[in-house]
């Protein structure tokens, strides 16, 4: 923990978080260091340091999303920085306005950071261009979403213990998601080897050399002797779109059985970044199995969140104990 | 207005020339040629070019441009475009029809060419729609169109995918000996695309474009343009594959001609890195391979010509999210400097560049010029091939500043072009 607060202390190197890509791996572990300092307030009985407080935080989420939000807001407040939010709908943008043109009007009022989501790939990066405040990536259309990947790595990190030469099965909608590309960019790092699968109409083109990963052809090619598997969620309305036929096709082909399951490594880990689809992509009975460490995904994503905040607010001392 | 042209090296691809040469413009033609210093004495020129150090090459025609009059003057005009095609060496360019209202009657044609008769700029070749409204449902009065002044037929932006409405625009282009131009991008295969579909694309999340959607639909139009003995032209060229095709095709016999953009040539997808827009483009750049096969196949002639696309935005559609920025970049000022540095990346000889810029566009169009014969039109450019610069696109004539090559260093430029024996553009 020593070399932990050392690190801590150490400047993090990057103005935002635009995605896991461009980091080292000594960034991830500055941040995922600094959570595990951080976890200790959410357990206190007053859970509430002075950290931030005197910043000013903009939650910008221009595409649904009620976990990111929340576990975000509940960062800041924990941090006692100062936080609106804004939302597509409501917001000027409904009204014709330009994105950059919302974020430049909210910059006007002097925030400190702003996080934000969007739906299109990019959108936080053409931000970060434009504005002066530190930009937090919440998850840009299907291409990153660093603070999910860093709440993963966290949690990998506690029930492995390390990071390292771990072998993770990442299963499901490979092509939408952002979840699967940060997650492979941060496992990467640390010298894991992923492998993914899923129908071959959601493995996009060049996926082995984009993301490093190993296309299987199966989802029991991809668990088998797996450490972690971590199931993706089967958005519904992809059906339309004849990327599968039918939810009960998926299930059968894709869904993580306990059956399957068996395949993995004794010790394995259930892993889902939610909302899930229960008795679509997983079983009911595995979400919820002793393998399972979806709710520590959650709660280590307050952590997580706190984390990115303080370092990129550039804070130069923890809290104390 | 009756010019000499003295002491230039004059390359003129059609009659496979390049030597100095003198040459004397009279009465919108060209009047006389003779080595230097050799014109007929009793030639009285109202003003005199001193091409020294230059090359004189016919004036530059780029069989795709988007002028964006009428309906969104705000992006180009007729006015500011022609002067945009002049300032780059262009003494000619054909415009495309997707204006608002698009390019589909009678009217808009001769509207354009109205326009155009009031600007000291490029001559202008309207390519008509060859579907009302663009739309790929009904068939344009092509021989009206033709007779008010249009050259050729397109739904460009668009892809006339229905096989059989296509297989009619190509038999009934033939009552005329009309040309198709095709926007070859299979609609079903790029729902929502924005970049090249492959490895970056994928890690960058960006929805792909693949080079099927482009093959696809030119293998099946060279199918159909043998069957018809049509005269068929494929605009933009972006894959290897397409030019694999076109090559067959023309190993054939069948009338296909091609086209490639400077930025198809330069860039590939790493342009799109940082999502920067102004290398979103439609069909998009792709990757190294295809770069150097459309190199190859313009060295060879399997590519007929360069055009531009020149595709002018405004900040309103390009400074914004990645996927709902506008598709293009802007050409007309930056084709030439890039072209004279393939010249001097040896990738193409002068005398192939003017081919490609000039001499083979106005054989694709059946229109005057391309050549700097006697009796010829005195469309020409005067280019300076020393003038290293770097491309600003603040200087641009253009309202269209979406280019991705801001800060390139480029060679040369165009330093005078005459169009119809009056000059248009000179360097100051």
């Amino acid at each position: 923990m020593a070399e932990g607060n050392e690190e801590a202390r150490a400047v993090f190197p990057h103005k935002h978080l635009l995605g896991i890509e461009g980091l080292a791996r000594r960034d991830v572990e500055m941040i995922l260091d600094t959570a595990d300092a951080l976890r200790g307030i959410t357990l206190r009985r007053i859970k509430k340091v002075q950290t931030l407080r005197g910043r000013m935080v903009v939650n910008a989420f221009f595409e649904n999303s009620t976990r990111t939000r929340v576990s975000f807001e509940m960062a800041e407040k924990r941090l006692s920085a100062d936080s609106v939010n804004i939302q597509a709908s409501g917001s000027a943008m409904a009204k014709g306005e330009t994105l950059l043109d919302t974020l430049q009007n909210i910059e006007a009022m002097r925030p400190d950071m702003v996080v934000i989501r969007h739906s299109c790939s990019g959108a936080p990066h053409f931000l970060a261009r434009h504005l002066s405040s530190n930009v937090i990536n919440a998850g840009d259309g299907h291409h990153e979403h660093p603070t999910q990947a860093l709440l993963d790595a966290l949690t990998i990190r506690h029930a492995k213990g390390t990071l390292e030469r771990l072998e993770v099965a990442i299963c499901g909608d490979i092509m939408h998601s952002r979840v699967a590309r940060s997650n492979a960019h941060l496992l990467r790092l640390f010298g894991s080897r992923v492998r993914v699968a899923g129908p071959q109409t959601m493995i996009p083109r060049g996926v082995e050399e984009a993301l490093g990963v190993r296309v299987c052809r199966s989802l029991a090619e991809a668990v088998e002797g797996a450490d972690v598997v971590m199931m993706l969620r089967i958005q519904k309305e992809r059906m339309g779109a004849d990327l599968f036929p039918s939810d009960r096709e998926y299930a059968r082909c894709f869904g993580l059985t306990r059956d399957l399951l068996r395949g993995a490594k004794p010790d394995a880990i259930v892993m889902h970044p939610g909302p899930m689809n229960r008795g679509v992509e997983i079983a009911p009975d595995v979400a919820d199995g002793e393998r399972s460490v979806i709710l520590g995904q959650v709660e280590n994503g307050v952590a997580v969140r706190m984390a990115v905040l303080y370092l990129l607010a550039g804070a130069s001392e923890l809290p104390a104990e | 207005m009756r010019i000499e042209v003295r002491n230039g090296r004059l390359i003129d691809p059609a009659r496979g020339m390049d030597e100095p040469r003198d040459l004397f413009l009279a009465e919108g033609k060209v009047a006389a040629e003779a080595p230097p210093g050799r014109l007929d004495r009793s030639l009285q020129a109202d003003r005199v070019i001193d091409a020294k150090g230059r090359w004189v090459v016919p004036g530059l025609i780029d069989l795709h441009v988007h002028l964006r009059e009428p309906g969104e003057e705000y992006k180009e005009t007729i006015d500011s475009g022609l002067r945009a095609a002049a300032a780059g060496g262009f003494t000619a360019v054909a415009c495309m029809p997707n204006t608002t209202p698009p390019n589909d009657d009678r009217s808009v044609t001769e509207r354009i060419l109205r326009q155009a008769g009031r600007v000291r700029g490029a001559r202008v070749y309207p390519v008509a729609a060859i579907t009302v409204g663009r739309e790929g449902k009904h068939l344009t009065e092509f021989g009206d169109l033709l007779e008010a002044g249009a050259v050729g037929f397109s739904d460009d932006g668009h892809c006339l995918a229905d096989a059989g409405l296509f297989r009619r625009a190509l038999e009934y282009a033939r009552s005329f000996d009309a040309l198709l131009l095709q926007h070859a991008q299979e609609p079903r295969l790029t729902v929502d695309a924005l970049a090249h579909e492959g490895t970056r694309a994928t890690r960058l999340g960006l929805r792909g474009w693949p080079r099927v959607a482009e093959e696809a639909i030119v293998a099946r139009d060279l199918l159909l343009a043998g069957y018809l003995d049509a005269r068929y032209h494929v605009q933009h060229v972006s894959s290897a594959g397409t030019v694999e095709l076109i090559r067959a095709a023309k190993a054939r016999g069948i009338r296909v001609t091609a086209e490639v953009t400077p930025h198809h040539l330069w860039l590939t997808d790493a342009a799109v890195e940082d999502y920067d827009t102004n290398a979103k483009v439609n069909p998009p750049l792709r990757e190294e391979h295809d770069r150097a096969a459309l190199r190859d196949a313009l060295r060879d002639g399997t590519i007929d010509c360069i055009a531009t696309d020149h595709a002018p935005h405004s900040v309103l559609e390009k400074k914004i999210e990645f996927d709902r920025a506008a598709f293009g970049i802007v050409g007309l000022e930056t084709a030439l400097p890039l072209g004279l540095k393939l010249v001097r990346d040896r990738v193409l000889t002068p005398l192939r560049l003017f081919e490609t810029l000039s001499t083979a566009p106005a054989r694709v169009l059946h229109v005057p010029g391309g050549r700097l014969a006697v009796g010829d039109p005195a469309d020409l450019t005067v280019v300076d091939p020393e003038r290293p610069h770097r491309i600003d696109p603040d200087a641009f004539v253009s309202l269209g500043r979406n280019t991705p090559f801001a800060g390139y260093e480029v060679p040369g430029r165009a330093v005078a072009t005459v169009v119809g024996g009056e000059v248009v553009f000179e360097l100051s």
